[in-house]
């Protein structure tokens, strides 16, 4: 019977290791897992908001990248177990998690800022503006000489041939689709309501499909451009000017019909720090902290008293620049909230057709 | 296999194409595992030939960054828990299955083998789906189990493999002689059968260290390991540092391949002794 | 404690015999007929055996099993709409279907809608009815916002007003069949099938359908990764079983290196060489090859060379310990009496290695199907297999009871050549390494 304690010490051993590790992440400061788009965006926010918070309050943040899907929100919320304290979410989610009951209802009071004080349309009901971001298409200057100027350029494969990076969802590339078929600005989310309208865009589509490199993750483009996978991609702006101002990249954006948007802090509902989490949109919504994201990625800020503190030379290189914005095409973020399921459907059977 | 020497011009000629063709099918098995090493000495991150220079930046981006060492810490710690937890369990059941006398072996064999057939995608969203009814999505201990279950497979194959040559008079005698049978165990069958236990329990760390499906699904933030870092780094920007992390991983293959053919080497040598 | 005694199990009918009309006389020493003790030492041997298999037994049931089950559950699972319009389900029930629904099914809608619109759970909704309606989620939002202002009934002509969508069949049948605790709908949609307002099954329009597409393109990318590394593996398995041990053993770690380097280092290769400013297209560029840089990576041949490179050891291993068994006296004999090397090797070596043919290619076959990682890396979006589709209706379009649908249809393909397998070859024959 002597081997009997060498079994045991060893499922004890076995135990011992388990619950090491069960309880190795467990720590009693305080902690907040913040979840965000990764890459040079996700840099910029642990430069202008985590670092910052965490050596302010002592919270430890933990980061998560992920790229805009609202599944393990929704598993979270329906089982009771979010782990996951704050989002940053697109508009079309900040809209209809908001409807689908995911996302927790803002309080303004708490944040800090009265709503009046967001740029229109940054302030939701369940989810607070961050950033002013911008989809635009960018080339390298130093493989494309002349290079292309307008959104009629990005489906012209015969005017500038080679493949294109593309957004692998619905979202923009559709209204391009229609801009480059030659709709009016003003005509084209009506056109989008109307089934007509849509199968024209997918038509459009249809006569590059075969020239589009798809890209999921922002950091993806630029790595598509310099690898010289694609000849132009479409890109987070702020993603292509980090690539200029720091691997010193001759990348050129083109503004025609850029599609100015915005970025969302978000709360899962039932999520368990409530107060922690309002305490970090608080802080990051405070105008000086939010004008400084700016000095590390080219987006611009949600809360209006935050911009007189952004440096004059940044600036230009917002979306929000008048130069820049001259034939912007804003996204209508109701449209997206309301078809995002069924476009994306029908874009993910498009696609493997 | 040498030409025969009754072999006619064609056979001879038809000899050296084989080899050709072999040769070339071992270069394509080999060739882009030893492309990519010196790849990662690069002193610019580029993944083209030749290179300009050579340098260790990659490696000490590797050993400094906290992304980078902390999925390695996590790849550690979750492999090993799942190395111990699945070999316990494999050999236990390993010694039930060999027994002559087990009723629906081939049913609870089916059964147990199952993780690793199930296509992966399968068994996480599965998994996904009920250990957040659970709570266990998002923890080492959910990751684990997880792990554990895809890795049990290779622990009660590899094992029950090597207890099929296992002759059972040796723990008998054992018995005879007076022993309990938890000593007969490990005093006589476990020295015998443990080439076999230890190559199944590297299959299982292996399963643990390399399985990337899973962690997506119910892993998080807190819990990426070397493969999830590999897998948003190969999406988002191929660093070279992904070439420095594979280098390691591939060396650390080749130890593991090593152990493992000493093993069956020594394995090999000791049925040789009791026949 | 009974001891593990030296009785050995008869094999042969007539030791049986034997055997039992001895236990039938002899006895053991105190007293108790032989036959008696042999069963009860059988039995607690038969209860070891088993006890010793329950831990893992009951791990993989709980761990692997039953979530798998629970997924599977959601395919048919139907919870959404029963939920949050209970009500209108409920007067659905008397429905005749032939005509519009009554005021009272109407007024039922109207005030579970305004709940919704009020408990945002609108949206839910939408989207589950979206699925079998397509475009009806905008509307749901737009007739939510605007249900809330109809304060008194009769409800019917004022919900009808709203959007003349509720003055139709068509929804209401749709409502009604949402609203089952139990539906087929996945997997016919699983299957590119749908159902109409009549109730009959037909294929869905030609710009919807994908799924049939994406199985069979499953299949398709399966058998020619299958059939390449067959093509790859079958000479390699059969230069290393003729080889002297020495050299084969050291060719052999070039089969097994690949083997032991973890999936996602061989993909990350993969992807290094295939790039389109990557190794391959250097060297086909320097060598003067091609004029313009080929594009290798996001296609279908980067997915099957990659899958290729991967499965190529699980392909060529069975074939090649099934090699090692056959003696070589056998072509040499066929050889004197007259036979061609390719008739000797034709007609007597290639039948005995068969089923180390059939053990590789149906173990490669089985893995390939649930290929995701590769070809998701490596692949563009036409090289996408079904367990691509899994994921993506698992994160992006949170539709989980089409993912589960999906899986279920892969899974049962898998496990009917897995019982294959198992019955041809026996799963625990499997060597590793």
């Amino acid at each position: 019977m002597k081997a009997i304690p060498a079994l045991t010490g060893l499922l004890m051993a076995g135990t011992a290791a388990m619950a090491l590790t069960v309880a190795m992440p467990a720590t009693a400061q305080e902690a907040l897992t913040i979840v965000s788009w990764g890459g040079a965006y996700q840099d910029s926010q642990r430069e202008a908001y985590y670092k910052p918070f965490a050596k302010e309050t002592g919270v430890v943040i933990t980061e998560e990248e992920y790229d805009g899907e609202l599944a393990k929100v929704k598993a979270m919320v329906d089982t009771n177990s979010v782990t996951w304290d704050v989002i940053d979410v697109d508009t079309n989610h900040a809209m209809s998690g908001c409807d689908e009951g995911i996302l927790e209802p803002i309080d303004y009071a708490k944040v800090g800022q009265p709503r009046e004080k967001f740029v229109q349309g940054a302030a939701l009901d369940c989810a607070v503006g961050t950033i002013v971001y911008s989809t635009i298409y960018a080339y390298d200057a130093d493989k494309l000489k002349d290079g292309p100027t307008t959104i009629a350029d990005l489906f012209d494969t015969a005017k500038f041939p080679g493949k294109r990076g593309l957004l692998k969802k619905p979202f923009g590339n559709l209204e391009w689709a229609l801009i480059a078929d030659g709709v009016a600005d003003a005509e084209v989310y009506n056109l989008l309501r109307t089934p007509e309208g849509v199968d024209r865009a997918f038509a459009k589509l249809d006569t590059i499909k075969k020239d589009v490199v798809w890209w999921e993750a922002g950091a993806q483009p630029p790595q598509l451009l310099a690898d010289g996978e694609v000849v132009m991609t479409s890109a987070w702006n702020g993603r292509i000017f980090k690539a200029i101002k720091e691997e010193g990249k001759n990348f050129k954006i083109v503004w025609d019909r850029q599609q100015p948007d915005f970025d969302f802090w978000v709360i899962p509902k039932g999520a368990p720090k409530m107060d922690l989490s309002y305490k970090f949109i608080a802080y990051a919504s405070d105008p000086k902290v939010m004008a400084n994201q700016s000095k590390y990625i080219s987006y611009g800020p949600t809360v209006v008293d935050a911009i007189p503190h952004i440096e004059p030379a940044t600036l230009e290189h917002l979306p929000t620049n008048p130069e820049n914005l001259k034939t912007a095409l804003p996204i209508d973020a109701q449209y997206w909230a309301d078809n995002n399921d069924e476009l994306l459907k029908r874009f993910n059977a498009w696609l493997a057709q | 296999m040498a030409v025969a020497p009754y072999a006619s011009p064609v056979e001879r000629a038809w000899y050296y194409v084989f080899r050709a063709i072999c040769a070339l099918v071992l270069l394509f098995l080999i060739a882009p595992i030893l492309v990519i090493m010196p790849l990662s000495f690069n002193a610019e991150p580029w993944f083209t030939y030749p290179m300009p220079g050579w340098s260790w930046r990659w490696y000490e981006d590797f050993f400094s960054s906290d992304r980078w060492q902390i999925a390695l810490q996590n790849s550690i710690v979750i492999a090993v828990s799942t190395t111990i937890l699945a070999s316990f369990l494999g050999v236990l059941a390993a010694l039930g299955l060999s027994r002559s006398h087990f009723p629906w072996r081939a049913l609870v064999m089916g059964l147990l083998i199952s993780p690793m057939i199930v296509p992966v995608v399968i068994t996480a969203v599965g998994m996904y789906f009920f250990y957040a009814t659970i709570g266990l999505t998002g923890s080492y201990l959910g990751l684990i189990l997880a792990h554990t279950a895809l890795a049990t497979p290779f622990v009660v194959i590899t094992v029950t493999a090597t207890l099929t040559g296992f002759d059972y008079n040796l723990a008998r005698a054992g018995a005879g002689l007076g022993a309990a049978p938890a000593r007969v165990f490990f005093r006589v069958i476990l020295p015998l059968i443990l080439p076999g236990v230890i190559s199944g329990a590297l299959f299982a760390f292996a399963t643990s260290w390399d399985d990337v499906v899973t962690v997506l699904f119910i892993g998080s933030a807190e819990q990426r390991t070397l493969p999830r870092q590999m897998f948003s780094g190969i999406r988002e920007q191929i660093s070279p540092t992904i070439t420095a992390a594979a280098t390691l991983l591939i060396l650390f293959a080749v130890f593991l391949l090593a152990t493992v053919e000493l093993l069956r080497r020594r394995s090999e040598r000791l049925r040789g002794v009791r026949v | 404690m009974p001891r593990a005694g030296g009785v050995e199990r008869p094999s042969r009918p007539a030791t049986q015999a034997m055997v039992s009309l001895a236990t039938d006389i002899v006895r053991t020493a105190d007293g108790v007929p032989l036959k008696v003790t042999l069963r009860r030492v059988d039995r607690a041997r038969k209860l070891k055996a088993v006890a010793l298999v329950v831990p893992l037994f009951l791990f993989i049931l709980l761990s692997f099993a039953i979530p798998i089950g629970v997924m599977l559950f959601r395919a048919v699972d139907n919870p959404e709409i029963a939920g949050a319009l209970p009500n209108t389900v409920a007067e659905l029930a008397r429905w005749n279907g032939d005509e519009l629904p009554d005021e009272a099914t109407y007024a039922a809608l109207a005030g579970e809608l305004q709940a919704a619109h009020k408990s945002k759970t609108l949206g839910l909704i939408g989207k589950r009815l979206n699925y079998e309606l397509p475009g009806v989620r905008s509307k749901i939002m737009a007739i939510g916002r605007a249900v809330t202002k109809i304060e008194a009934g009769p409800y019917k002509d004022a919900v009808i007003g709203i959007d003349p969508m509720l003055g139709e069949r068509r929804l209401w049948t749709v409502i009604k069949s949402a609203g089952e605790p139990y539906t087929i709908f996945y997997l016919l949609s699983a299957l590119d099938f749908e159902r109409t307002q009549d109730g009959d099954i037909v294929n869905v329009s030609a710009d919807r359908a994908i799924f049939r597409d994406v199985f069979l393109r499953t299949m398709g990318i399966s058998m020619t990764v299958t059939l390449a590394t067959l093509v790859l593996g079958f000479p390699v398995a059969y230069l290393l079983a003729s080889l002297p041990a020495r050299t084969s053993n050291l060719l052999m770690i070039l089969v097994l290196l690949p083997f032991w380097t973890s999936l996602l280092v061989r993909t990350t290769a993969w992807v290094v060489l295939l790039q389109t400013e990557g190794v391959v297209n250097d060297a086909l560029m320097l060598l003067g090859f091609v004029d313009e840089r080929l594009q290798l990576i996001f296609s279908r041949f980067g997915t099957i060379v990659a899958m290729t490179h991967i499965q190529l050891p699980f392909t060529l291993l069975p074939i090649y310990s099934v090699m090692k068994t056959i003696s070589p006296t056998h072509v040499r004999a066929a050889r004197s009496l007259g036979a061609g090397p390719f008739v000797a090797f034709w007609r007597i070596y290639f039948p005995q290695t068969v089923p180390g043919i059939a053990a590789g290619c149906l173990l490669t076959f089985i893995l390939s199907l649930g290929y995701y990682i590769t070809p998701a890396l490596v692949g563009g979006p036409t090289d996408q297999m079904v367990s691509s589709f899994v994921a993506i209706y698992t994160n992006m379009e949170l539709n989980w009871g089409m993912a589960s649908a999906l899986g279920a249809i892969l899974l049962a393909a898998t496990l009917v050549l897995y019982l294959l397998y198992n019955r041809l070859i026996g799963i625990d024959k499997l060597k590793l390494g």
